[in-house]
């Protein structure tokens, strides 16, 4: 099945995520617009503000865009996660282009004109709505239109703090390995911003044939009038189809990666087998999908057990799985009215990975093995294992471990790519990964018991478990319903065999009765 | 002109423009560009101003509708002190014409003729009948320049739609910044009969400025010659003719050079 063939199975899903990505862009190159182009016009008449104001919006374009995302996602109103700060991150991009257009344009008003204007005994303001801005358009609508095809790129990036759009299925392409995914959001992206660029080319040379025939000033006014109007009921089509899942009766999220999809899967399908309407919000990245269940934005994700004792609740490491799993449920039930479920009945741990033909060659079967080979070997460790508590530093050191140069940090998903091309020799995956398998990997044994124990949990607001009874018992059937060796092959089954999660899932509670 | 102030004196009485003392001397430059200037200009002639470029011929000009305002000194318009005129009402009775006439590009000619009595809130009506009366005027056929966009006429239809435009609200003051200035000598010579022709007709009161001693002479009622934000010489171009100032006597010169040839 290549990429097209993938698309048209799953041309629902596609088209929802494009107009997801089109609401994105045109809500946000709207408001840039609305803002851009007064800020401009103000920067034209107030020339002391001129150097700082275009000083800020050229600091923001070079910000890289996941960094913007960061900053954004701790402030009140209009951070957080989701589409909101998607469009604040996407409008604060877009805002160069068009001011500086708009001060470009109106500057390029030829002096004469200016002159001329002035000395007919036009006030400021006729100045402005009947010379310059009819004359500026064309400069203007050229920003606009850079400013859309950079959103349509940006916001691809928005899928990272759950705000839709393409940009979820690159990523979970990057995760699974998969490139028919990669190019089922790239391409329809890449039509988008070509679609875009083509639109607003169109625009602007019917005002530039409409100025021949102009017989009013107001034409070119009315033709930017009416070009917003286009985009907003496009926008108003997209949220249509966007808003579909509006009002459900339990908001399910889940992280970045294959299995807490999975997970979250299972627990949304057993919910909606009990005749209650669930929203998904999967794939957040980071600690997003913490802030957004504490947020109340999710009622519902699964966790890890380490995670939340040391990422989250800032804990030290700690070995004892019995012991975590209770302080973890009474620090969530006291700091954040969230319940810790029962523990699923498997652990995701770090799982320390060599290419299969190098262990053989190497006979590498524990983590201290690899101590004498570990200076001529490469590592490649994601972000999120080079900067946690219980990561690279407390681990290279527990195993006296000394790679070749600096380990490079990297996208997890791209990691195991890199490993399995040779580019990298050492990485730190997860235990239950379907990859280890499909990418003929060896898992090397934490012979010194370095990790801590991350047991999968679902976290639940408690406020949501009060309101809806089926949720807790759903709960109590998942107890301990899902082992280390099941887990990993509901995993190849996505990542692997490249089916989707949800399939698998229902597959699998049927299996189980549930 | 109608209401004028009964406690002006009758030598104001006849002075629609008059600059007292007026010295312009923005921050930041050395030397004042307008210094200590006095001028009278009458009403229903036509003074030009002639200089060579940076004496101040512009800046002049530009202190008449109240593009700039003097830093010392005052111009008063009919009397009144060119501050105490609303700027805007002041521009619309001051015909403006400039080098590379200025017209708005996105306008058709019609529409650039009727900006200011659009502007006034002239009736439709009356607004196209104006139009059609000053491009006749201009010795432009209505019918065919008045659709045309600036960019498909030659620089005199152009400069002669500039004149139209200025004429429009029928403005009892003209100011002319080297109004013939970009155009070939042929086309140019023709333009500057047509003008004094119609100046005669129109009977308004004109400033002109240009660098071009032939022009001067040819319109002028009263040539004033402007050397560093000063007259150095202002009187009839017959006296200019004759005069012993040694800048006059150069400018002269230019102008008999061609004789000898």
């Amino acid at each position: 099945m290549n990429a097209f063939e993938f698309m048209l199975r799953n041309w629902r899903e596609v088209m929802g995520l494009t107009a997801e990505h089109l609401l994105l862009v045109a809500v946000s190159t709207l408001i840039a617009v609305a803002v851009g182009i007064p800020v401009g016009l103000l920067l034209t008449r107030k020339a002391n503000l001129k150097r700082p104001v275009l000083a800020v919006a050229n600091v923001l374009q070079t910000v890289p865009s996941l960094a913007l995302f960061g900053f954004i996602i701790p402030l009140k109103y209009v951070g957080g996660i989701g589409w909101r700060a998607a469009v604040v991150a996407l409008v604060l991009y877009a805002l160069l282009p068009v001011i500086r257009n708009t001060v470009t344009g109106v500057e390029g008003v030829e002096r004469s004109v200016r002159e001329a204007a002035l000395a007919m005994g036009m006030t400021d303001r006729q100045i402005l709505r009947q010379v310059e801005l009819p004359l500026a358009a064309p400069v203007i609508l050229a920003g606009v239109r850079v400013a859309t095809v950079i959103s349509v790129g940006v916001a691809t990036i928005a899928a990272a703090i759950g705000a839709g759009g393409l940009g979820t299925l690159i990523f979970r392409g990057l995760r699974q390995y998969d490139n028919r995914l990669i190019l089922a959001g790239a391409i329809p992206a890449a039509l988008l911003a070509l679609a875009a660029d083509a639109g607003i080319g169109l625009i602007e040379s019917r005002l530039a044939a409409r100025r021949r025939a102009a017989t009013k000033a107001n034409v070119v006014v009315r033709q930017v009038v009416l070009a917003a109007l286009a985009v907003l009921i496009l926008a108003g089509a997209g949220f249509a189809v966007w808003s579909r899942s509006a009002k459900a009766d339990v908001r399910v999220g889940s992280k970045d990666f294959t299995e807490s999809v999975i997970l979250a899967e299972i627990y949304a399908q057993a919910l909606e087998a009990r005749g209650l309407t669930v929203e998904r919000r999967y794939e957040l990245g980071g600690n997003l999908a913490h802030d957004a269940l504490v947020a109340g934005e999710v009622d519902v994700y699964p966790e890890y057990t380490g995670t939340s004792l040391m990422s989250i609740l800032k804990h030290p490491p700690a070995t004892d799985a019995r012991a975590v799993y209770e302080l973890v449920k009474s620090d969530y039930a006291a700091r954040f009215d969230v319940e810790v479920g029962p523990p699923l009945g498997f652990e995701d741990t770090f799982a320390v990975l060599v290419r299969g033909e190098d262990a053989r060659r190497l006979d590498l079967k524990n983590i201290s093995d690899l101590t004498a080979h570990a200076p001529r070997m490469r590592a490649g460790f994601g972000q999120d294992f080079m900067s946690r508590p219980d990561g690279y530093e407390g681990f290279s050191r527990a195993y006296g471990l000394q790679f070749r140069g600096r380990p490079r940090e990297m996208d997890l998903s791209l990691s195991y790519r890199a490993l399995a091309e040779g580019q990298v020799d050492v990485i730190a995956g997860n235990s239950t990964d379907g990859m280890i398998a499909t990418l003929g990997l060896t898992q090397l044994e934490d012979d010194r018991h370095y990790f801590p124990p991350y047991e999968a949990v679902l976290l639940l607001r408690r406020d949501t478990l009060e309101r809806l009874t089926p949720a807790r018992e759903v709960l109590q059937r998942l107890d301990g319903s899902i082992s280390t060796e099941e887990m990993r092959r509901l995993n190849y089954e996505v990542d692997g065999n490249k089916r989707p999660a949800a399939e698998v899932v229902r597959e699998w509670l049927r299996s189980r009765g549930l | 002109m109608e209401s004028q102030n009964p406690n002006q004196t009758t030598d104001a009485d006849d002075a629609f423009v008059r600059f007292r003392r007026v010295t312009y001397a923005p921050p930041g430059v050395s030397a004042p560009i307008i210094d200590a200037l006095d001028l009278e200009v009458r009403r229903g002639e036509t003074l030009v101003l002639l200089g060579e470029s940076g004496c101040g011929k512009t800046t002049t000009l530009r202190l008449v509708n109240r593009m700039l305002e003097p830093t010392a000194g005052e111009v008063l318009v009919e009397g009144r002190d060119t501050r105490a005129w609303d700027a805007i009402e002041l521009r619309r009775r001051t015909g403006y014409v400039i080098q590379d006439a200025g017209l708005f590009p996105h306008f058709t000619v019609g529409r650039n003729v009727a900006l200011v009595p659009t502007l006034e809130g002239w009736e439709e009506g009356r607004v196209s009948g104006r139009v059609e009366e000053l491009l006749r005027l201009v010795g432009l056929d209505p019918g065919k320049f008045a659709g045309r966009f600036p960019s498909e006429l030659s620089g005199g239809q152009r400069q002669r739609v500039g004149v139209a435009r200025a004429l429009a609200a029928d403005p009892p003051l003209l100011l002319m910044d080297e109004p013939f200035g970009a155009l070939d000598p042929l086309t140019r010579s023709t333009i500057q009969r047509e003008f004094a022709a119609l100046q005669r007709r129109l009977d308004k009161t004109v400033i002109f400025v240009t660098h071009d001693v032939r022009e001067a002479l040819f319109v002028a009622t009263r040539v004033a010659l402007m050397r560093a934000g000063r007259i150095v010489l202002l009187d009839t171009p017959e006296a200019f003719l004759r005069s012993e100032e040694p800048h006059a006597r150069a400018y002269r010169e230019t102008v008999a050079l061609p004789k000898d040839l």
